[in-house]
């Protein structure tokens, strides 16, 4: 096949390209510029959007051997990732962006752009893999489960899936980098990158009350009496214990948590442990990554965050939306949120969550 | 580089001497370098004195605006918006770190400099402008500056001009220009890479950019590269460029594309332009994946300016023009030198249909 690799200047996306030209594809190594104004160096393990990087990644391209260029995607990534962001935090939500930038960017403005241009896929270097069965291709869970990252591609259409490929989900971490290096590729050792990439600082509440402001308003309990004060909304989450500032203990003296974000009266409500218990959720705009699934409940997974438990539950569809029952509470769970379904390794489909009981 | 240059630069670097040192093996590098800069200043109609080697072209830019924003202790730099960076940038670093005012003369629509602008702005400041530069010809759309008609309404003014582009490919003669200064490299002329002229005036000392052995007239520092000087020469004597040649493989192209696409628009198409130099726009496309998918084609064309992680930017030279960043950003710039041939003429013209279809569409998705 005649593919495009996205090359982040890491080592997981060189290797990616490696393996790809390996398998017998037409590789172009292509490098996402996502920010108008590129930082020089990367500070610490965070970002993927520095000058360095850009580099890196052509150098690696010049040493696999494959041309190489440079795709602005910076606009894309403001408006479709960054925004977004921003966004779903004033509403109270807390959005992954990582999940949104493959949606909106990766296996989409860069799928659609390489196909209209005669290629027939993009590669990657996520940890996951697919399969072919009857039903078409499949998304499954990497084998390595610290580094897996089908969590992140579950917003994936069937569609997208075909045309995406992930070379390194049989292979664990440990093993790419010896592999980089034997590839005499320099990035071999270069951290992983960690949290989100526009965030530099890593500091998010920080960003967020750049860009949002700050306004003070009330923490309430659960009766609505005010206790305490908040410096903005949205610098909390769901679940959050400590950092409240709250001066009047609880009526029988225990912990108080995060329950709830209500952006339009700028209010945190908190209340005790218990009230965070979430049995049943519901996802809106579902997205299968294979075949689709009816209101008949299933038995399988779901999972929450990009590295947490996979959840025992029953799912099913109901009123176009995806509804996850689960077998043991889960505390602390933000609307915003991917609600990610596995039927065993296999990624079913995901929802936003919109609601949670 | 060519044939000529690559058998002088093999010859010279076998030499031991440093040109500066005194004895015999040093006066034979010496030689040779002195007989390069007649070469070089024959061919640019100067004084042999007059040519100052430099690094590079950008480093001769840089020498030429710094140098005489110094000599000369005014304060306004009159810049075209359509020099290329090594111009535009050490302006840009006056007005940041030494208190200059830059003042950008404007295009007209064909890329030809203001001249009743410049005329304006030297009536009402000439007392205070410390130098003036304008390219001899522009490195995107090729289009050549009237720089006669400056160095004419500058008066006094010191000129200095960026010949990169020109030079060896129109006439070009430093002492009827009536110029200060003008920039001249090797790598656009068949010669080495690494290696250009600072052409300045005699008696104009400007103060040095490089200090340490003052080699190069006091103005440039650093051993001398004579090999490379040796083989930049010899690119000059054997003057392969034929721009009769170039400039019928030009036309030959340009009517090609406009009988393939007829909403193709030659940039500058009405001004002088260098012979071997077409910047077209294709409307609805985005010059990064037409340039992906010629180079897929192996053929190299170019898009004009990136930024420095490598991100396609709209040219400042086409929206100097007046073209939006949009349509500036759907251009191409294609170049023909001494080896191109009819053969590479008719294949890029083979290709060029396919290639604006899969662009056409690749944009179109990209705006969904």
């Amino acid at each position: 096949m005649k593919v495009i690799a996205a090359m982040s200047g890491g080592v997981d996306s060189a290797v990616a390209a490696a393996r790809a030209v390996e398998a017998g594809h037409e590789v172009i190594g292509v490098h996402l510029a996502l920010s108008s104004n590129p930082q020089k160096y990367r500070s610490g393990a965070r970002g993927c959007c520095t000058i360095e990087d850009s580099h890196d990644a052509r150098r690696a391209a010049d040493v696999i051997g494959i041309p190489f260029y440079i795709w602005d995607m910076a606009d894309e990534f403001h408006e479709g990732v960054v925004e977004n962001f921003m966004s779903e935090y004033a509403a109270g939500r807390t959005p992954n962006p990582c999940l949104r930038c493959n949606e909106k960017i990766k296996f989409a403005a860069v799928l659609d752009r390489a196909k209209a241009m005669g290629f027939d896929g993009v590669v990657t270097g996520h940890y996951a893999r697919t399969q072919e069965s009857a039903a078409g291709k499949t998304l499954h869970r990497a084998i390595d489960p610290l580094k897996d990252q089908s969590y992140v591609l579950a917003v994936l259409t069937r569609e997208q899936i075909n045309g995406a490929i992930f070379p390194l989900g049989d292979t664990e971490k440990v093993d790419i980098r010896k592999e980089a290096e034997a590839r005499g590729l320099a990035v071999a050792q270069k951290p992983d990158s960690h949290d989100i990439c526009f965030v530099p600082s890593g500091d998010n509440a920080g960003w967020l009350r750049e860009r949002l402001g700050s306004e003070v308003g009330p923490i309430v309990d659960q009766d609505g009496k005010k206790i305490g004060e908040h410096k903005g909304a949205y610098t909390y989450t769901i679940g959050q214990r400590k950092g409240l500032g709250l001066t009047v203990p609880a009526s029988d003296g225990s912990p108080r948590f995060v329950l709830k974000i209500e952006p339009v009266s700028n209010t945190v409500v908190v209340g005790p442990r218990e009230d965070l218990a979430v049995t049943t959720m519901r996802g809106e705009k579902p997205i299968f990554c294979g075949p689709e699934i009816g209101a008949a409940p299933l038995r399988g997974f779901v999972q929450v965050r990009a590295h947490g438990a996979a959840l025992d539950c029953t799912y099913y569809l109901d009123d176009n939306q995806l509804v996850a029952e689960l077998d043991q509470p889960l505390l602390g769970l933000a609307t915003g949120q991917a609600m990610v379904i596995y039927d065993g390794d296999r990624v079913v489909g995901s929802a936003t969550i919109c609601e949670t009981a | 580089m060519s044939d000529v240059a690559i058998a002088a630069m093999n010859a010279s670097l076998r030499k031991l001497g440093n040109p500066s040192s005194l004895h015999t093996d040093g006066r034979a590098t010496r030689k040779d370098v002195e007989d390069a800069r007649e070469v070089i200043a024959h061919s640019i109609d100067c004084l042999p004195s007059e040519v100052i080697f430099t690094g590079s072209g950008t480093e001769a830019d840089n020498a030429a605006i710094k140098g005489l924003f110094w000599y000369s202790k005014k304060k306004v730099i009159l810049v075209s918006s359509i020099e290329h960076h090594a111009v535009l940038d050490p302006a840009h670093w006056l007005v940041e770190h030494e208190g200059a005012e830059l003042i950008e003369i404007p295009v007209t629509a064909t890329g030809i400099v203001d001249l009743v602008f410049l005329a304006e702005v030297v009536a009402k400041r000439a007392g205070e402008i410390a130098l003036i530069s304008v390219m001899h010809s522009n490195n995107e759309t090729g289009v050549i500056q009237p720089i006669a008609d400056i160095v004419k309404i500058a008066g006094d003014i010191p000129v200095h001009c960026d010949a990169v582009q020109s030079f060896t490919k129109v006439p070009l003669s430093f002492k009827n220009l009536g110029l200060f200064a003008m920039t001249i490299s090797a790598h656009k002329v068949g010669g080495p890479l690494g290696i250009g002229a600072l052409i300045l005036r005699r008696a104009v000392e400007l103060p040095p950019l490089l200090h340490g052995g003052g080699q190069e007239r006091d103005i440039r520092s650093g051993t001398v590269n004579a090999p490379a000087i040796v083989a930049f020469a010899a690119a000059v004597a054997a003057h392969e460029y034929d721009a009769e040649k170039v400039q019928a493989l030009r036309e030959k192209f340009e009517s090609g594309v406009l009988a393939l696409r007829s909403d193709a628009v030659i940039n500058g198409a009405s001004a002088p332009r260098l012979p071997g130099i077409s910047n077209i726009t294709f409307p609805g496309t985005q010059s990064d994946s037409l340039l992906l998918l010629m180079d897929a084609e192996k053929v190299s064309c170019s898009t004009g300016a990136a930024c420095s992680a490598g991100v396609h930017r709209p040219s400042h030279v086409l929206m100097a023009m007046g073209l939006s960043d949009v349509v500036a950003q759907s251009s191409l710039r294609f170049s023909f030198g001494a080896t191109s041939t009819e053969a590479d003429v008719d294949f890029a013209l083979s290709v060029l249909p396919a290639v604006i279809e899969r662009g056409l569409a690749a944009h179109s998705v990209g705006r969904r």
